[in-house]
Order: C-alpha cells, then structure tokens, then sequence
C-alpha cells in the first residue's frame, strides 16, 4: 500500500507522517509541492506546519500549488486523504471540506495532549476506532478555531460528518491532575467543539491534532494515532 | 501604471481575535472611545498600463477566489485608485 505524503514549503511535520505509514505497514511515498504527479498511491497525507508561512491564510496559498490540481480531482473521485492541522486547513481552503480555519480564540499558540471523541468511526481513516472511543493525542496550533455558519454546522451535524469532538471535561480539573486553562472549554474556540470533518463520502478526513506524533512507545501520550494509518490500509485494501 | 486596490474583512459574524487584542490595548494608551476593533486587509495590486475594466475584472476574479475565503470573509471593495492617490494606496 502506498500511501503519499506532500511537503509544501514550509511543512514541518510530513516526515513523523511517513514514518507512521510506515510503522501502519505502508509505505510512504514523498509527494513535492510543485509535482502535478500523484505518483499512483493509494491514498495521500497533507502533513502539518506552515505551509507558505501562513501567509495570506493558512492553507491557502498551498492550495493552488501544482500537487493540488492532481490531488483535488482525485479525492473527489474517492482518493482516501487525511489533512493533519495544516493539512486541515489545505481541504478547507481547497473546499474539498466545508468550514474554515482562523486564529484561536485566546490568540496563544498551543501545544498539549488532547482528548478526542471519535464521532465518525466510518470513514477511511476512523475505521478502526470504536463509535464514540475517547483517544489521546497531540495539539499544537496557532489557527485551529474550526468555523461555519450555523446551517453548514447544523448540516454537518445531521449526516454525522463531525469526525471528532474535542472532550470538555467540564469546570474542574480532576483532583491530583494539572491544572488545565481547557478543562472547561476546547483549547481553540472551535464551533461545537469540532475537531475534526469528513466529506460526504468518507473519503477525505481533516482534524486539528496530530495522529501522526501518538504512534510509538515512549513518545507521545499514546498509541491512539496509528489507528488512523491502519484504518487507511484496510479501507484501501478493500475498495 | 495602474494600481486596484482590495480591501477584505472578516464577516461580521465570524469572531476576530486581532481586532479584539488591538481593541484590549487601545484604552492603555488612553483611548477609551472606541467599543469595538475589526482588523481587514488590504492588497494593492499593480498593471502595466491604465486600470480598464478588464483589469478590474480580473481583480475582482482574483479577490473571489485566492485574496479572500468568501466562508469567512467578505470582500468589501475593489476599486482604481486615480494616480494622485497612487503614492497614499
């Protein structure tokens, strides 16, 4: 199963990517911006970072490199593709996701273990969580408040396109735990605690935390992300 | 040369966490008048001879689809600016 990962100028996370494909069972294949190749894999990773330093929007000045005039077309024809934070906001302004991505609501860069609830487990890259399983993995973001008007939410909501939730654990830190400035509201401001979609056809999964950093004993609060990689392997296998 | 100049907001709707900062510091220099602060962009964009309409067209093209995010944003103005104002855009 070859599964590709794209560097953008400016992508930071692309090659802790490639190497959860490869600890999944897959093998990565290393897609370059400026390449209108696909390079027959079977599916692809829009990696974390700053593409295009963030410039103009995030996302949006990748979304018109040449990798992207392959890539579009390819995930609405069903090509499986994760957008991991940045990459989330490349399908957001690629449309290929509705929504988009702007500044978190307290104006702080944040980076932290984060509590998921995986909303949607039928999607190409959910399919090995269970329905509503509670997950840990790694946040860290400046532009991750997810937004939307209410009808698109709404929406969203009624065909259980939200893919994750971020879990509020409600005003008090447990006793013994950390004090936490999020323990009574998500870490960004996102609409309905969203924090991660998925289109229409369950293709194309974008989230705001990184799977791709939680795959290995001893690094990362869990082995929660490799779900993601082995989810894709199967989807692929069986379409 | 001809220069157009677009200006982009946040819609309205859509909270904006630089104008909120700026709005925070304001009264620290004694400005207490003013409630609220939404920050927008502008681009200024520059052609080769006089600004046609085809010339705005293609700004307005351009504005749509790469300089604004029409989820988020609106675009508020895309105009000419007459030479005298070139050096002030």
């Amino acid at each position: 199963m070859r599964i590709g990962v794209v560097t953008f100028p400016g992508s930071l996370d692309d090659h802790d990517a490639q190497r959860a494909v490869r600890v999944a069972g897959g093998e990565p294949v290393s897609l370059w911006h400026g390449d209108d190749s696909l390079r027959d894999v079977d599916a692809v990773v829009l990696p974390g970072g700053f593409s295009y330093g963030d410039y103009l929007r995030a996302g949006a000045i990748a979304r018109f490199a040449p990798v992207m005039s392959a890539l579009i077309p390819a995930a609405r024809g069903g090509l499986p593709v994760l957008g991991i934070c940045n990459g989330f906001q490349i399908l957001c302004e690629s449309h290929l996701l509705v929504g988009a991505m702007i500044q978190n609501d307290h104006r702080t860069f944040i980076c932290r273990e984060q509590r998921l609830r995986v909303e949607n487990s039928g999607t190409a890259w959910t399919s090995d969580f269970a329905q509503d399983e509670e997950i840990t993995i790694v946040l860290k973001n400046q532009d991750g408040q997810y937004v939307a008007d209410q009808h698109t939410l709404d929406q969203l909501e009624g065909e259980g396109r939200v893919a994750f939730r971020y879990v509020v654990h409600g005003s008090q830190t447990p006793a013994g735990a950390k004090y936490d400035r999020f323990a009574d509201r998500n870490p960004n401001g996102s609409y309905r605690d969203i924090a991660g979609v998925t289109n229409e056809r369950g293709n194309v999964v974008g989230l705001m935390p990184h799977p791709e950093h939680a795959i290995e004993q001893g690094y990362g609060p869990s082995l929660d992300g490799l779900k993601f990689f082995t989810s894709v392997l199967k989807s692929v296998v069986n379409a | 040369m001809g220069i157009v100049v677009v200006d982009v907001m946040l819609k309205s709707e859509i909270l904006d966490p630089q104008g909120k900062a700026v709005a925070g510091a304001l009264p620290r220099l004694g400005f207490h008048q003013f409630i609220d602060v939404r920050q927008g962009k502008r681009f200024v964009l520059t052609v080769e001879g006089e600004v046609t309409e085809q010339v705005l067209a293609a700004a307005r093209e351009a504005a749509e689809t790469m300089l604004s995010n029409p989820v988020i944003e609106d675009v508020v103005a895309v105009r000419a600016v007459p030479q005298a104002e070139e050096s002030q855009a």
